[in-house]
C-alpha cells in the first residue's frame, strides 16, 4: 500500500464496503473478489444488479464478476500501467477530466499529463492486447460517472512495478475528482482478516504504531518513553529482505508468529535454505505448519475462537474477536505467550488483558485514540476516530488528502521481470480458489469446505491443451528457473492462450515453488503475478485420481 | 399530515412507508414468513393480512402501502382466524414434525402454529412425497418441510446474487412434476455461501454439519469477527460444551448485513483439528520432544539473548501475523523492538 501512502498520505482503503451498492460505475482491476472477498463482492453486484451500476471489469482471467460487467478488458498479464494511462489519455483527450479537482486538490498534473500523452489507445492495444475501442469505452464511462469507485487487491500489487500501478490508480480517481465523497476513491482490498490492524499497529520495519517513521527522533523519543526502552533508529529488514539476509547469514534468529513462509512465499526453496541456515527458529501457530516443522521450538497458540481482542478489517473497522471455547491442551492465546516471554526475557510487562494492551495501543496510536471496548459494544468505528466522542471516519480525504495535495505520478509502462522466451514459452500467474485459503492449515482441514476444492488444478486455455495433447485432469509439468511442480490441469477459457493459472494454497504442487522472488523495490513485493514457464506432458500411469 | 389508526391508536408514519413498517416502527408486531427485508422480498405468504376499514377483504401489510387515515386492525378475529387457516394450509401442505426437525425451536412456523392455537392437522390427502436434496456435503435440503416463502430464492438471486435457485416463473404445467415449484438449487452456480440457509424461516434448508450437534435451546451464541478475509464479517459462533457447532451471520450490521461466504460458514473445523498443537515443543536431534511452558520459553528467551549478544541486535528478526488480533500485532513487534533490539519486524501483508 505504499503506493497510495505516496499518492494520498494514506495507505487504507478510502471509502467503505457497503457504499459500493451506490456507486454510478465500478472498476475492479486485479481483485478475483467473488472468490478473495466474497461477502464485500455481494455489494459490487447488488449495486450492479438493484441499481444500475456499470462494472468494469479488468482482469487477464476471466473472473466470475465479469458475468456481472458492462465492459471486461483483458489485458496481458503485467501491463496494467499502459492501460491505465490509455485510460486516462482518453479522459483529458475528450475533456472528461475534473479540471477544478486537480487545480484546486492536486500537484504535478502537467507532469503526468505529458506521460499519458504518449499512451493512444492504440498504442496501448498494442502493449495490452486490450481492443482500443473497448479501452475508449471504459474511459468514457468511468470519466463521465458521477461517482465511481476504483477495486483492487494482489493483482495489481504483486508485480515488481506494482508500486507504481497503485499510483495509476490514484492518478485515474485524481484525474476525475472521484474522492472524499461517498462511492469514489481508491480500495485496496485486504487479503487476510487482520492485515490492516497488522500494518497500523506497527509489524512493518519502518513504521512504528500508527505509521509514525522509526527514522524520526521525536517519533522514537514518544515510544521510547512510553515503552522505558532504547529503539534503534534504522528502518529494519522486510520479510523477504530477511529471508535473504538469512540465507547469507546475517540473520541468525527468526521468530514467527502465525505465519507459514515456506508456502506462502515466493521461490519456497530459497526461503526454506533461509530458514535451514539460521542458528534458532521458534514458530508460534496453532499447527504444526510446514515452516513449524523447520523450528527448533514450537509454541502452541489459540485460534480466533479462543481469544478476545479487536481485529481492523479493510475498511479500517476496528472490530472485536470474542473468546468463545477454550484452547487445546496447553495452547495460550498469542498475546499470553508474548506477555510470558517478554517477562523471561526481563522487560517487565504487566498485560492482564487484551483490553489492558488496547489501552496502550490508545496512547500509542493516534487513529486509534478514540476508540475503547466499551464503545465496541454498541458501536462500529472506522479510524481516525481520535477522541472518545469522534464518530470513526467512514471516507478519508474529505475536502483535502492526507498529504495535502494528491500528487499526480507521471508512469511509463514497464515489462515484468521475467518475460516469456523459447525455454519458458508460458506466462503463470497466480491467485486463490473459493474454497481454500492461504495454505490450507484453516481449510484443508474443514470438511465439506476442503472437498469442494481438495486438490491443486492449473487452469489452461483449451487451444494450449489441444496443442500439448493434455486432457482435462490430467497431470502436467510445470517448471520454472527455481522449480518444478506436477498438478492437474484444468482447460478452461478463463484463461487466454498461452497463460496458466494455479492457486497458491497446495504444499504439495506449491505454485511458489515456481515464482520469483524479484520484487517491488518500494514495497518489496514479490511478483506472484507473472513468472515464465514451461508446461511439459508426463506420461505417467498410476498417478491420476 | 400522515397519520392513521392502528389497533385503536393514531400513530404517524413515513411517506412511503407500509403497514407493516409503519406498524413495526411504533412496536406493534405483524407476524410475517416470507418477507426478508434485505431483499424487498415479500407478498408470498399473506401471514401479514391485516384489516383495513372499507377495504373488501383482508390486506397483506408488507405490500400495503399506509395510508392518511387508514384504520387499520393487526389482531382482529378476522385477521386471526385468516391467519390461522393459513397456517393450517401450510401444515396440511408438508412434512412438519418438530420432533424430527433440526430446526425445532428455531422455527418461524413452529412459533406461528403455537401462537395461533394450531392442533392437530392432517397431512393433505395425496399429499405426494416431495424429494430431499443431500447432494453436497454442506446444505441439506428437504423439500418436504418447503413453505414455498421465496426467501432462499431471494436471498441468492438478490442479496448474494449467485442466481443458483432460480425464480420460479412459468406455468406449473410445464415443471417436471413433483419438484414444481420447489426452490432447486442449481450445482454449477451455487457457491455453497449458506445464504439460503440462513433465510429458510423453517427446517427445509439446513447446515448438514451441524446436524445432531446441539438443540437451538442448548447452544450459546457469541458475536465474533471472521477469521479468513479482510472484509471482517460479524458472525455468531454456536457454543455447545466447549464446541463450536454452527456460524450465522449477524443481521443487520455492517460490514456484511448478515451474508457469509462459504468459509465464513463452514470453515470452522479447523479450531477442533486434532492435530492442533496442544503443547510446546523442542527440537532435539532432529526430532520434536514435547516441553512445559517455562522450559520452551526459557530457551527461547537465552538463544535469542546468546545471538543477540554474539551478533549484535540486527542478526534477530520477528515475523508477525495477518491473522492475529491488533493487541498481540502490537506486543510482537514491541518484543522485538525492545526485546531484541531492531526494527526487523514485518509480516505478510505482501502476500
Amino acid at each position: 500500500m505504499a503506493g497510495l501512502a505516496v499518492s494520498l498520505g494514506s495507505g487504507a482503503m478510502t471509502n467503505s464496503i457497503a457504499e459500493m451498492e451506490d456507486a454510478e460505475v465500478l472498476i475492479v482491476i486485479g481483485s478475483n473478489t467473488t472468490i478473495a472477498h466474497p461477502v464485500l463482492a455481494t455489494f459490487v453486484k447488488q449495486g450492479v444488479v438493484r441499481k444500475g451500476a456499470q462494472l468494469i471489469v479488468i482482469d487477464p482471467r476471466r473472473i466470475p464478476l465479469v458475468d456481472q460487467s458492462a465492459i471486461w478488458l483483458r489485458q496481458r498479464p503485467g501491463t496494467d500501467i499502459a492501460l491505465i494511462n490509455g485510460l486516462m489519455h482518453t479522459i483529458i483527450k475528450e475533456n472528461l477530466a475534473d479540471t477544478a479537482f486537480i487545480a484546486e486538490r492536486c500537484e504535478n498534473f502537467e507532469e503526468m499529463r505529458k506521460v499519458v500523452e504518449g499512451y493512444s489507445p492504440e498504442r496501448v492495444e498494442e502493449i495490452t492486447g486490450v481492443p482500443a475501442g473497448e479501452i475508449v469505452k471504459a474511459a468514457r464511462l468511468y470519466g463521465q460517472a458521477g461517482k465511481a469507485m476504483i477495486l483492487y487487491t494482489m493483482g495489481i500489487t504483486q508485480h515488481t512495478h506494482g508500486t507504481d500501478n497503485v499510483k495509476s490508480l490514484a492518478n485515474l480517481a485524481m484525474l476525475t475528482g472521484n474522492f472524499g465523497r461517498p462511492s469514489t476513491g481508491v480500495n485496496p482490498l485486504r487479503g487476510q482478516n487482520n492485515v490492516q490492524g497488522a500494518c497500523d499497529m506497527g509489524g512493518l520495519p519502518n513504521v512504528l504504531p500508527g505509521y509514525q517513521p522509526v527514522i524520526d527522533e521525536t517519533v522514537r523519543a514518544k515510544f521510547e518513553a512510553l515503552w522505558k526502552a532504547p529503539l534503534d533508529a534504522r528502518v529494519g529488514m522486510t520479510l523477504t529482505d530477511a529471508m535473504t539476509a538469512a540465507a547469507d547469514g546475517r540473520i541468525k534468529g527468526v521468530f514467527i508468529m502465525g505465519e507459514n513462509p515456506v508456502v506462502s512465499d515466493a521461490d519456497s526453496h530459497h526461503v526454506m535454505a533461509a530458514l535451514k541456515k539460521l542458528d534458532f527458529l521458534v514458530v508460534q501457530d496453532i499447527f504444526l505448519t510446514e515452516t513449524a516443522a523447520m523450528a527448533d521450538v514450537v509454541l502452541p497458540a489459540a485460534c480466533f475462537a479462543e481469544k478476545d481482542g479487536t481485529f481492523s478489517n479493510t475498511e479500517r473497522r476496528v472490530q472485536r474477536v470474542r473468546k468463545a471455547v477454550n484452547p487445546p491442551g496447553q495452547a495460550l492465546a498469542d498475546w499470553q505467550i508474548l506477555t510470558a516471554l517478554a517477562n523471561v526475557m526481563g522487560l517487565d510487562w504487566k498485560y492482564e488483558s487484551p483490553q489492558a494492551i488496547f489501552e496502550e495501543i490508545r496512547v500509542a496510536t493516534p487513529s486509534y485514540a478514540g476508540i475503547t471496548y466499551e464503545r465496541l459494544e454498541k458501536e462500529t468505528l472506522q479510524w481516525p476516530c481520535p477522541t472518545a466522542d469522534h464518530p470513526g471516519t467512514p471516507i478519508l480525504h474529505v475536502g483535502r488528502f492526507s498529504r495535502g495535495k494528491g500528487l499526480f505520478a507521471p508512469i511509463e509502462h514497464q515489462e515484468p521481470f521475467e518475460l516469456t522466451d523459447e525455454a519458458y514459452p508460458m506466462t503463470l500467474t497466480t491467485g486463490r480458489v473459493l474454497y481454500q485459503y492461504h495454505t490450507r492449515t484453516m481449510t484443508g482441514r474443514c470438511a465439506g469446505v476442503n472437498d469442494m476444492a481438495p486438490v491443486a488444478k492449473m487452469e489452461m486455455n483449451p487451444a494450449d491443451s489441444a496443442r500439448m495433447q493434455v486432457v482435462d485432469g490430467e497431470f502436467v509439468q510445470v517448471s520454472s528457473r527455481r522449480g518444478h511442480i506436477e498438478v492437474r490441469v484444468e482447460v478452461t477459457e478463463s484463461v487466454r492462450e498461452g497463460v496458466v493459472f494455479i492457486p497458491f494454497h497446495y504444499a504439495e504442487a506449491s505454485a511458489n515453488a515456481l515464482t520469483v522472488a524479484a520484487l517491488d523495490p518500494v514495497a518489496k513485493i514479490p511478483e506472484y503475478k507473472v513468472c515464465a514457464v514451461k508446461v511439459e506432458k508426463r506420461p505417467q500411469p498410476g498417478l491420476h485420481g | 399530515m400522515n397519520s392513521l389508526t392502528l389497533n385503536g391508536k393514531n400513530i404517524s408514519f413515513e411517506p412511503g412507508q407500509t403497514i407493516l413498517e409503519a406498524a413495526r416502527t411504533h412496536g406493534v408486531d405483524i407476524p410475517t414468513l416470507c418477507h426478508l427485508q434485505a431483499a424487498d422480498h415479500k407478498g408470498v405468504c399473506r401471514i401479514c393480512v391485516v384489516e383495513v376499514q372499507g377495504a373488501d377483504r383482508l390486506l397483506p401489510a408488507c405490500a400495503t402501502p399506509a395510508g392518511d387515515g387508514m384504520v387499520v386492525d393487526t389482531h382482529s378475529s378476522k385477521v386471526v382466524q385468516e391467519r390461522k387457516m393459513l397456517l393450517e394450509l401450510l401444515v396440511a401442505n408438508g412434512d412438519h414434525n418438530c420432533l424430527f426437525c433440526e430446526a425445532n425451536g428455531d422455527c418461524k412456523l413452529q412459533a406461528l402454529v403455537y401462537e395461533y392455537g394450531v392442533k392437530n392437522v392432517a397431512r393433505r390427502a395425496g399429499y405426494e412425497q416431495r424429494p430431499i436434496d443431500d447432494a453436497t456435503p454442506m446444505i441439506l435440503r428437504d423439500f418436504n418441510k418447503c413453505v414455498l416463502c421465496g426467501r432462499c430464492v431471494a436471498a441468492c438471486n438478490d442479496v448474494q446474487v449467485n442466481n443458483a435457485i432460480p425464480y420460479p416463473f412459468g406455468r406449473r404445467e410445464d415443471k417436471p412434476p413433483v419438484t414444481g415449484w420447489l426452490p432447486v438449487a442449481d450445482y454449477d452456480r451455487c457457491v455453497h455461501c449458506g445464504e439460503c440457509v440462513q433465510a429458510c424461516p423453517v427446517g427445509a434448508l439446513l447446515e448438514k454439519k451441524a446436524l445432531g450437534k446441539a438443540m437451538t435451546w442448548q447452544t450459546q451464541k457469541v458475536r465474533t469477527t471472521c477469521p479468513y478475509c479482510g472484509v471482517g464479517c460479524q458472525m455468531w459462533l454456536h457454543v455447545k460444551d466447549n464446541q463450536v457447532v454452527k456460524v450465522t451471520g449477524v443481521e443487520d450490521v455492517l460490514p456484511n448485513r448478515g451474508r457469509l461466504c462459504v468459509k465464513g460458514r463452514f470453515g470452522y473445523d479447523f479450531v477442533h483439528a486434532p492435530d492442533r498443537l496442544t503443547t510446546p515443543l523442542i527440537k532435539e536431534n532432529g526430532a520434536f520432544r514435547e516441553a512445559g511452558w517455562d522450559e520452551a520459553l526459557g530457551l527461547v528467551a537465552s538463544r535469542f539473548s546468546e545471538i543477540k549478544a554474539a551478533h549484535g541486535p540486527q542478526s534477530l528478526a520477528g515475523f508477525t501475523s495477518a491473522r492475529a488480533t491488533n493487541e498481540e500485532n502490537y506486543l510482537m513487534q514491541k518484543l522485538v523492538r525492545t526485546g531484541f533490539g531492531t526494527n526487523n519486524i514485518d509480516h505478510c501483508a505482501r502476500l
